[in-house]
């Protein structure tokens, strides 16, 4: 009889937990982060649990690479009426050219302002998160895209160095073609060489030149730009020519083996050197900033926002204030493999190639990345993998400035 | 008012939900579909989501920047390339079904379980097929391995990220040449009525071809659809896609030749070896008529999947992969994620279109000779 009773006790003790629960209110989370990034967020979710237990998360993941299937969801949610209370999205011109032109998202800039994140984030990105007079999402974390990785064993063993400017790599391309590398460069899929693209545009035009082109001060159809576009032709000259059958994972997997020299990818290659692949930073892969771009960084970042509608906002809030927090960011970012947005963040929890990009950070010019969504809108950035493919095939620089600046002005660019 | 029997209202009232079902979801989304392709929703991204946003008429604007556009190269790319993919992808099926019933017909050992092993590939839905061969096109895996396990170099063909094409030709000359093939059809068609004495027919046919390569030959050259010349041609990544495809497929068209064949009486065999038929006369002359029906029918269904194909090009190539691409694709790219709905909408009726070509005349034939039937 005794264990009955403590049955019904624990029963009804369980209830009454669910029941507060519910009453307390309820968050849900929309992101693409499975897999591997799946702990990182967790992380996050058992640290908002702790502040507000009473709350139950949903976590509401879509998985697929980059967000291309959780996007599709999300549009259908947000046009049905039913929005998320907070949603992932790449920051910047990601989240600003599709739903803050279309008035669905809340300003967070009292938030911002009430948290002291206007201090702690730098100006560079707090610039690359506004427009039309409001701050409209809170980054979690921050990845570079202008890094060059290699292999510095085969470096040596090829006399070459890593090169410091696009002429430069030019050089060493030609060095590496006469000792016998087929291709001294490797790119993968069509959104590696539009990755690569940025990384040329950027060391060409400077970082003050990559602003303006996203601002329109300087339309793609400028001299400088098709020169760049030139230089691009180049360098793919240098590159493999199987590319688009190759992920990223399998274009890192040619450094490691030693069949190409250089590859210009995002730091999240770190992380798949380092857990994947076994290796030791500086002495099995080695990187450096991609040709031209020392002092400047090239940033992407995951950030949530807050639609309008939304039928938590407190928790939803509440959920943003923790993101954007030191603990949260210090949570979730060496499980990510990403650093903090936040510039004091706590570097003894990350690795050895993190150290590096937080200290770039804290130092950097910081600009935003396109094919990542910080500088341009999903409309131009979808479209613009068909032109990289027509140049690359065609090599007609001027064609391609020409059908990009269309394709700007369609975007609304620089308006 | 005897026509309203119990039966008759009890028919109507059963039938009643499906019919209003498919005119909502099926009939009013096509409308609707066709409609928000005559407007310009999501040319303005301020526009394209907004809560309430301005749609503006535009008439056929969006098709004429699909046909002419400068940034639409890579849909008129996909136009071609799905009109070689269907083409190679039906040829493939259709002739790879009918080895392999051939061959099943001869009543081999085991017959059953080779039946089903042909079958089988059917049952995966292309997700699978196109991730399966995916790793086997891989450029340094998979076939291009396997001469190594025979002693040979390995294989370098880029079976999916081959950049190279073939049998190009200038869009601008797309009107020429589609009057120039039109025009022979028609020429042919003329003479064949003339032969069969059809007058008529022979002249109409016969004026329609001169003035169409009249046209062809005096204005077609004038005309200029875009502003520089614009190469499309039959892009060899595509082999791979067309592959898997007929793997997937071909078991298909094997069951159908299989019943065909199966299904022509032991006597005719019998009276075509009694007139002196050898095994090939017997095939050419006897059973080969007697499968052209199911060859039709085989192709309306192989045609219709090869046009709207986008499962199998996701998973193999991916969605960012042009040389690849076929419209439906586009379709959904344009519409999901560069936000522009009314350009998707109307890749969705162009696509529309094409598929009506293939069924509706099949459907009406069917209709025709069930009505014979009756």
């Amino acid at each position: 009889m005794k264990s009955l009773t403590k049955k019904a006790l624990l029963i009804a003790a369980a209830l009454t937990v669910t029941g507060t629960a519910s009453a307390a209110g309820k968050l849900e989370i929309f992101s693409w982060w499975a897999g591997d990034e799946g702990p990182a967020l967790d992380a996050l979710v058992k640290l908002y649990k702790q502040r507000y237990p009473a709350v139950a998360v949903d976590n509401a993941t879509v998985s697929g690479g980059a967000g291309t299937n959780a996007k599709a969801v999300l549009k259908t949610r947000m046009l049905g009426g039913t929005p998320p209370d907070s949603f992932q999205a790449h920051a910047g011109q990601e989240l600003i050219g599709t739903w803050v032109v279309a008035n669905r998202m809340e300003d967070l800039r009292s938030v911002f302002q009430s948290e002291g994140w206007t201090k702690v984030f730098p100006q560079d990105v707090i610039t690359l998160l506004s427009s039309k007079g409001g701050i409209w999402s809170v980054p979690v974390n921050v990845h570079r895209s202008n890094v060059m990785w290699y292999n510095p064993a085969k470096l040596r063993q090829w006399g070459v160095t890593a090169p410091k400017t696009w002429n430069e790599f030019l050089t060493t391309c030609a060095t590496l073609k006469r000792k016998g590398v087929a291709a001294p460069l490797v790119v993968g899929e069509n959104w590696t060489q539009q990755h690569l693209w940025e990384s040329v545009m950027i060391g060409s035009l400077g970082s003050q030149g990559w602003e303006s082109l996203w601002s329109g001060r300087t339309k793609f159809t400028d001299p400088k730009v098709v020169s760049a576009f030139a230089t691009f032709g180049r360098v793919m000259d240098c590159a493999n020519k199987d590319a688009s059958g190759l992920s990223w994972q399998q274009a890192s997997d040619r450094i490691v083996d030693g069949t190409s020299a250089f590859n210009v990818m995002g730091d999240w290659a770190a992380g798949y050197f380092t857990t994947t692949k076994k290796l030791q930073p500086n002495t099995g892969f080695g990187w450096a900033a991609s040709p031209s771009t020392t002092g400047t960084f090239v940033m992407l970042a995951d950030s949530f926002g807050l639609p309008k509608g939304a039928k938590n906002r407190t928790e939803a809030l509440n959920w943003l204030k923790l993101m954007g927090s030191k603990a949260g960011q210090d949570a979730f970012n060496p499980l990510k493999g990403s650093i903090a947005a936040r510039t004091d963040s706590d570097l003894s929890k990350y690795n050895t190639y993190s150290k590096s990009a937080a200290t770039d950070w804290k130092r950097n010019k910081i600009v935003g990345s396109m094919v990542h969504g910080a500088v341009a809108p999903e409309s131009f950035m979808s479209a613009f993998g068909a032109i990289i493919d027509q140049f690359v095939a065609s090599k007609n620089a001027q064609g391609a400035a020409a059908a990009a600046q269309q394709l700007a002005t369609r975007a609304g660019i620089g308006q | 008012m005897k026509s309203l029997s119990r039966d008759r209202l009890w028919s109507i009232a059963v039938l009643l939900p499906s019919v209003v079902l498919l005119a909502v979801f099926v009939y009013g989304f096509i409308a609707r579909t066709v409609y928000v392709s005559l407007t310009d929703w999501g040319n303005d991204p301020a526009q394209a989501l907004a809560l309430d946003p301005i749609i503006r008429w535009v008439g056929l604007a969006n098709y004429g920047e699909l046909f002419t556009g400068f940034l639409q190269g890579r849909f008129r790319q996909e136009l071609v390339s799905t009109i070689f993919f269907t083409l190679f992808f039906i040829l493939g099926c259709l002739g790879l079904g009918l080895g392999l019933a051939l061959v099943l017909d001869r009543n081999p050992k085991g017959e059953g379980l080779w039946r089903t092993i042909f079958l089988f590939p059917m049952s995966l839905s292309f997700i699978v097929t196109g991730t399966i061969w995916r790793w086997m096109l891989q450029p340094q895996g998979g076939l291009n391995q396997f001469p190594t396990a025979l002693g040979l170099p390995a294989g370098s063909f880029g079976w999916l990220s081959s950049t190279d094409a073939i049998w190009r030709f200038d869009w601008n000359a797309l009107p020429l040449l589609t009057a120039s093939v039109v025009g022979l059809v028609l020429i042919f068609l003329a003479v064949r009525a003339a032969r069969a004495g059809d007058r008529t027919r022979a002249i109409v046919a016969g004026a329609c071809a001169a003035l169409l390569l009249g046209w062809a030959l005096f204005v077609g050259p004038n005309v200029k659809l875009l502003p520089a010349p614009e190469l499309h041609g039959f892009n060899l990544a595509l082999i791979g896609i067309i592959v898997a495809a007929v793997w997937q497929m071909s078991g298909y068209t094997m069951a159908l030749y299989l019943a065909g064949l199966r299904g022509i009486p032991e006597e005719l065999r019998e009276a075509a070896k009694v007139d002196g038929a050898n095994d090939f006369g017997m095939y050419r002359h006897v059973i080969f008529p007697l499968l052209a029906p199911i060859t039709l029918s085989a192709m309306i269904i192989l045609g219709h999947i090869s046009l709207k194909i986008f499962d199998l090009v996701y998973a193999m190539a991916g969605p960012d992969n042009t040389a690849t691409s076929v419209p439906a694709l586009n379709m959904y790219l344009t519409s999901f994620r560069q936000n522009q709905f009314a350009l998707g909408a109307a890749i969705g009726t162009i696509l529309l279109i094409l598929v009506a070509f293939v069924i509706v005349p099949y459907l009406s034939s069917s209709f025709r000779s069930e009505e014979g039937h009756a």
